[in-house]
């Protein structure tokens, strides 16, 4: 009686595609009718969508093969009915939405710029890049290449800053504004846990009256306050002053998440990096702050897509990003009315940027979990 | 022996040396600004002082429901209508924020594959775009919506179109302010109530039907009272006259889209806290709770829910802080809350830069401030007491 009955298979039902619909669809009465509602209400708006974004949408020419200049042309101010999307405004506003206004004989050097961040960046996400140490190297330089690049100087023919528009502005407000809250924030975190109770206070302050006020005031601040603050002679520029409450907004809220990763330090690394004899900034730079940073680099990259998406208030104050770019197209008269197109445009770049940040953000999450998990580092 | 000269390798006295040293840094910086402010100001011929609250504001206000605004009164009115305006839309967005965030929460954790999937298409896609992209968006919808001749009519109460949704206004009459005492009477006895049902049932087991009593109390008592003084309540229906709505209640699109984009926005945000405090409740909880013999809805509500809660309700404060911070941005679309109203339209008529954006900013400091206070209160009232 020893033989092994073989094990018999499971039932029908709860295997293959039937199987799946019935456990994850179907599973009892309230679900199938969420089920069967959910999918009629796709049915009918999914192929409505992708109609109108693309099957029936204009992308250059209009349905009568006729170059689109003016909203007069497109399909769907033409025949209403049948007409979807008109990317034609996109199309004829693509080097604004990307540059502003930069003269188009220099715009070289926007594409430089564009180039040299990816350059300059990607190295710094992924540690198993090739060759990183150097390219680390190029993206200490980058900010000064870049500056000299954009704003003119050194042999290159100047452009004021009232002239970028578009991602340009975006961009540069982003990666300005996180590149130097970082610093920023690392100070005031270790400020805000000084023992030195002037400086914690003063740390703490500031810290919980930038986080309680909205940005939109700091804008107002920077565009409004800070001249009056400066001696006569002195001028800044627009996108400076902006740069400058962005700066002092998001540096706030890095030094809380790196606040929040010191804290999870154990005492004991204190302790043992003052008992071999290290002074305070020697253990801070050597043994505390690179465990604090590597385990609030998810946080720090979500604090960052909230700074990059909070650039668009920058239109409040009368930059012209992105999102201002895409406003300024829509009140010029000959387009008139595609603002759902304009709106479409610009949330699907910022969704690439952001999106991908948050990937980016989980996917560090994992390693660092699985880096600990089996107590590799 | 150690010399004097080393003194500064004297941990005390290096400490009380960086502080001065910072402090007189910061009053100099102080000292420097308030000096080239002054001398700017006076350059300029602005004024400095508290006077021009007083001053008639000159503007009108299109929405301001709680006040009623005349372009004669001042600037500190304003202020007054600007605050009720930003509460108004916070308040309101942190409800049906919560609301809308638990419900995509708890159904991001259902079984339904569909649903799960729907759920995580719209937090990503509202979690990735800009807020006040969002705000702008709905606006424009919203004034594409037909003019005020054919506006849309709902049982021809409630009439929507490109100037907002007009609907009925509720009118008080003498004698509702008895069913209004009545009410919360009933809410403070509702409590008291609670109170007494649970120590009750710690010391002896026995349950009270408090939810029903509660309904019993707060909605059916004070609805026969109603009826009793015979109905003190009667409504103002708008109806078209020439060009627009006369009488009834409206609400404006730009208060629309406001409560719209920030209830979606942050719902988002609500959304995955609430999913990351009930996965946060190990299994076991569960599983030991279901071996228990309990109702899965009991499971729910005495087990997984209080637990959950504590992880929770941290972030979710932030999330209300958030919502109210951003409340700022209706001044994107013309909605007349603090920072459009007063820092926006006031500061630009007067020049008093800086006494306007004193006042903004120390009001939206207060109004954190207490959000804090209040959620920090309520946290530490659900935290796990080690007895």
């Amino acid at each position: 009686m020893n033989e092994i009955t073989e094990s018999r298979k499971p039932p029908l039902a709860t295997t293959g595609i039937l199987g799946w619909l019935r456990m994850n669809l179907f599973s009892n009465w309230i679900n199938s009718l969420i089920s069967l509602f959910v999918l009629y209400v796709l049915i009918q708006f999914i192929p409505w969508i992708l109609n109108w974004t693309i099957f029936a949408a204009d992308f250059k020419y209009n349905f009568n093969g006729a170059e689109i200049t003016d909203r007069t042309m497109c399909s769907r101010v033409l025949d209403p009915e049948n007409g979807g999307a008109c990317w034609a405004i996109i199309y004829v506003r693509f080097y604004q939405f990307m540059y502003g206004f930069y003269p188009r004989d220099e715009v070289w050097r926007v594409n430089l710029s564009y180039i040299m961040l990816a350059v300059a960046v990607v190295p710094l996400l992924f540690d198993k890049f090739p060759f990183r140490k150097h390219f680390l190297k190029f993206t200490y330089v980058f900010p000064v290449i870049a500056f000299f690049l954009l704003n003119g100087g050194l042999g290159l023919e100047s452009v004021s800053t009232n002239k970028w528009g578009g991602l340009l502005v975006t961009l540069v407000l982003g990666c300005t504004g996180i590149a130097l809250a970082f610093p920023l924030g690392i100070v005031l975190a270790l400020g805000r846990r000084s023992n030195l109770p002037v400086i914690s206070m003063m740390c703490t302050l500031f810290i919980e009256f930038i986080r309680g006020v909205p940005l939109i005031t700091l804008l107002f601040f920077g565009m409004v306050m800070l001249p009056l603050f400066l001696p006569e002679g002195v001028n800044m520029d627009g996108l400076a002053r902006v740069l400058v409450a962005v700066t002092l907004f998001q540096s706030a809220y890095m030094a809380e998440v790196i606040r929040g990763g010191l804290q999870a330090i154990p005492q004991g690394q204190y302790e043992a990096a003052r008992s071999i004899g290290l002074s305070y900034w020697q253990m801070n730079m050597k043994v505390v702050l690179p465990q604090a940073i590597r385990i609030s680099i998810p946080s720090i990259v979500n604090t960052s897509i909230g700074l990059f998406k909070d650039t668009t208030l920058v239109i409040i104050v009368g930059l012209l990003d992105l999102l201002g770019i895409g406003r300024g197209a829509l009140a010029d008269t000959t387009w008139l009315g595609l603002a759902y197109e304009v709106y479409f445009f610009v949330s699907l770049v910022f969704f690439i940027f952001t999106f991908a940040m948050s990937r980016y953000s989980l996917y560090l999450e994992k390693k660092l979990k699985t880096g600990i998990n089996m107590g590799a580092d | 022996m150690r010399s004097k000269l080393n003194f500064f390798s004297d941990e005390k006295f290096r400490s009380i040396f960086f502080q001065t040293l910072v402090i007189g840094l910061f009053a100099l910086g102080i000292f420097f600004i308030v000096q080239t402010t002054a001398y700017n100001l006076e350059k300029r011929n602005i004024a400095t002082g508290w006077r021009f609250l007083t001053d008639p504001a000159g503007f009108d206000i299109s929405f301001s429901p709680f006040i009623d605004f005349k372009s004669t009164d001042t600037h500190l009115d304003v202020y007054f209508v600007g605050v009720l305006n930003t509460l108004l839309v916070s308040v309101c967005g942190c409800i049906a924020a919560t609301i809308l965030g638990f419900l995509v929460g708890i159904i991001r954790l259902s079984s339904n594959w569909l649903l799960v999937r729907v759920a995580y298409i719209y937090v990503e896609f509202t979690r990735n775009v800009p807020l006040l992209l969002q705000i702008i968006l709905w606006y424009s919808i919203l004034i594409q919506l037909p003019r005020v001749k054919q506006s849309l009519e709902f049982l021809d109460i409630f009439f929507i179109s490109n100037r907002g949704v007009y609907s009925p206004r509720p009118v008080f009459e003498t004698g509702f302010s008895y069913v209004f005492i009545a009410i919360i009477l009933a809410l403070i006895s509702s409590f008291l109530i609670r109170r007494w049902a649970k120590k009750r049932q710690d010391e002896t087991g026995q349950q009270f039907p408090v939810l029903s009593s509660a309904f019993g109390l707060i909605i059916i008592a004070p609805l026969i009272l109603f009826f009793i003084i015979g109905s003190p309540l009667s409504f103002d229906y708008p109806a078209l006259k020439g060009f627009n709505f006369k009488g009834g209640m409206v609400i404006r699109p730009e208060f629309i889209a406001m409560f719209l984009a920030l209830t979606i926005y942050t719902a988002a945000f609500i959304s995955e806290t609430v999913r990351s405090g009930i996965l946060s409740v190990t299994k076991g909880q569960r599983e030991a709770s279901a071996s228990l013999g309990l109702k899965k809805s009991w499971i729910m509500r005495l087990i997984i829910i209080p637990q959950a809660l504590r992880v929770i309700v941290p972030p979710l404060t932030s999330q209300y802080l958030n919502l109210t911070k951003n409340s700022s941005l209706g001044i994107a679309v013309g909605y007349a809350d603090l920072v459009h109203g007063f820092g926006g339209i006031s500061l630009n008529q007067t020049g008093q830069a800086i006494e306007c954006m004193v006042i903004v900013m120390a009001t939206y400091l207060t109004i954190s401030l207490t959000i804090s206070l209040f959620m920090n209160i309520y946290n530490r009232s659900i935290q796990f007491k080690e007895k």
